[in-house]
């Protein structure tokens, strides 16, 4: 039986709770002389990134090496894909030449809930459109855990441009299945429609909820989903002054927050926009820690994953689809819907 | 009894676990581990540089025990830890991914130390040989020697023990069963019958 993991509402508490006590233990890994375990000894892992990314390519190529598993890393750019190839016929490529597991960035929400339809080996969702990135919620739950010692019961804002944003979808996702108790905040603009079914209370003043947090993570504006043009994303909020004065962690902001609480940034981060600088390098900060924890995190996904005769966390398999596949949802335009 | 077995987190094992019978009483198992202790201190001319590394769960709990009566016995404090072997196992790919156990070596490392793995049980020996493995990993000792409470025999590996509590002549179709206080609640040593068609019972 194949498992993917496309949605971090795919994991349950014991399958999330695997995942971050694994993580613990190959975090160990890190810091030895021979980093290097012989554990997926003879898989390969396909990387297929539609997307640009710096921390999450490289993290999945260095967690995969970790455990002996064949890297083969496949960037949109140089590829067939400027030719015209489809992801289906991309993937059917990469499949040929005989992969376990595939690991897909694409800016198509659903892209890779389609991949899992059409491949043999296991999906994994390294971020889709404006949808999920799952490893990056289990990598911040395992910071705060690392952190703070728990999660059930943490007060976890997240701040920011929640409408674009994957990791705050996952994140709130996840922390609800982990029992923390997750706020948003942003301006009204920025909230996707529907929020208000999501397991997330919702507030506009940064203000007033600070000092109760425990976590606050801030996201960056994504200026490159608003639109075509640079000046179109003016259309969400006033200025990037004013963004900055009411949404963004500056210092004066950070000196409100209770003794032990920590700041986080998935990045990559706009500083002097959504955080200060100051913040971002103070003590409170994890996020060069996010970046370290992220390799043990995305190891001891690939090991549940790949490790076994079957794998022990993820969703269960959709099947392979005869019928031709649901179309994709276009990169968000405007205020569209996430899924 | 087999509810008091499961509650003290006995691994799934025999058939019928009220047929199972002690080889080793808790007194027999204290003293078993004095005598090892001390063959410690007698092969390694005093245990000056040696590091006890347990394989969990029980290798890890006796691990410490042989460290607390070598201390007993000869006033040295020898440095213990962990060692999980299972992402070094070789039949990882015929189970579900397992979850991970704790290691944990000692601060000074283990390069140019007299590393003594700590077991319950020999078996097959492929713990053994996946413990050889991990360890090679972690640094180089200047030697390795192997202690286990109970030698089952069916070596599948060129395998043996430096240490060894007791000798226990089995059939394969029986069960080992190391209890300790530490994950138990009481020491014993049982043999019984294996459930149908299964080969052995505890670690190997």
């Amino acid at each position: 039986m194949r498992r993917h993991l496309l949605s971090a509402a795919d994991l349950s508490l014991e399958d999330a709770t695997l995942v971050l006590d694994t993580a613990e233990e190959l975090a160990q890994v890190s810091e030895r002389t021979v980093k290097k375990l012989p554990t997926l000894r003879g898989r390969t892992v396909v990387n297929l990134f539609f997307e640009d990314s710096t921390r999450t390519r490289t993290s999945f190529e260095l967690a995969a090496k970790r455990l002996s598993a064949d890297v083969i890393n496949f960037s949109a750019k140089g590829s067939s894909v400027s030719k015209g190839e489809t992801l289906k016929d991309t993937a059917l490529t990469l499949e040929a030449m005989g992969s376990d597991a595939v690991v897909i960035r694409h800016s198509w929400s659903g892209a890779p809930a389609n991949l899992a339809r059409w491949i043999r080996g296991s999906v994994v969702n390294a971020g889709d459109g404006t949808h999920e990135h799952p490893t990056q919620a289990l990598l911040d739950a395992f910071t705060m855990r690392k952190r703070l010692g728990r999660i059930e019961g943490l007060a976890v804002t997240i701040v920011g441009d929640v409408l674009h944003s994957r990791v705050a979808r996952s994140n709130v996702l996840l922390l609800s299945t982990l029992g923390a108790d997750v706020t948003l905040v942003a301006p009204p603009t920025l909230l996707p429609v529907g929020v208000e079914t999501w397991p997330a209370s919702v507030s506009y003043d940064l203000d007033a909820v600070l000092p109760k947090s425990d976590v606050v993570m801030m996201l960056r504006v994504q200026r490159e989903r608003m639109g075509p043009s640079g000046e179109k994303a003016t259309a969400y909020f006033p200025s990037s002054r004013e963004y900055s004065r009411r949404y963004g962690l500056d210092v004066r902001r950070a000196l409100a927050l209770a003794d032990d609480a920590i700041v986080m940034h998935p990045g990559p981060m706009v500083r002097g926009m959504e955080i200060a600088p100051e913040v971002a390098d103070g003590v409170r900060s994890t996020i060069v820690e996010q970046v370290a924890n992220g390799v043990s995190v995305r190891m001891a996904v690939l090991y549940l994953l790949l490790g076994g005769a079957a794998p022990a966390i993820g969703a269960p398999d959709v099947g392979f689809d005869l019928a031709p596949p649901a179309p994709l949802t276009p990169p968000a335009q405007g205020r569209a819907t996430p899924a | 009894m087999p509810d008091a077995l499961a509650e003290a987190g006995v691994r799934p094992v025999s058939g019928d676990p009220d047929a199972a019978r002690a080889v080793l009483s808790a007194a027999d198992v204290g003293r078993v581990v004095d005598r090892m202790a001390h063959e410690v201190l007698e092969k390694t001319r005093g245990a000056g540089d040696v590091v006890l590394l347990g394989i969990p769960t029980r290798g890890t709990s006796l691990a410490r025990r042989l460290a607390g009566r070598v201390e007993a016995f000869a006033g040295i404090a020898v440095p213990t830890g962990s060692l999980d072997i299972t992402l070094y196992r070789d039949d990882l790919r015929l189970k579900s991914p397992r979850a991970l156990e704790a290691t944990d070596v000692p601060s000074d490392g283990i390069d140019g130390k007299l590393v003594v793995l700590v077991d319950d049980v020999l078996f097959s020996g492929r713990t053994v040989r996946a413990a050889l493995d991990a360890l090679a990993d972690l640094g180089r000792p200047r030697a390795v020697q192997l202690a286990v409470l109970v030698d089952r025999g069916h070596r599948e590996l060129p395998i043996r023990a430096d240490y060894v509590g007791k000798n226990i002549p089995t059939s394969l179709r029986e069960t080992v069963h190391v209890l300790l206080t530490e994950h138990d609640g009481r020491d014993a040593v049982l043999l019984g019958p294996a459930a149908p068609g299964r080969d052995g019972g505890s670690a190997s």
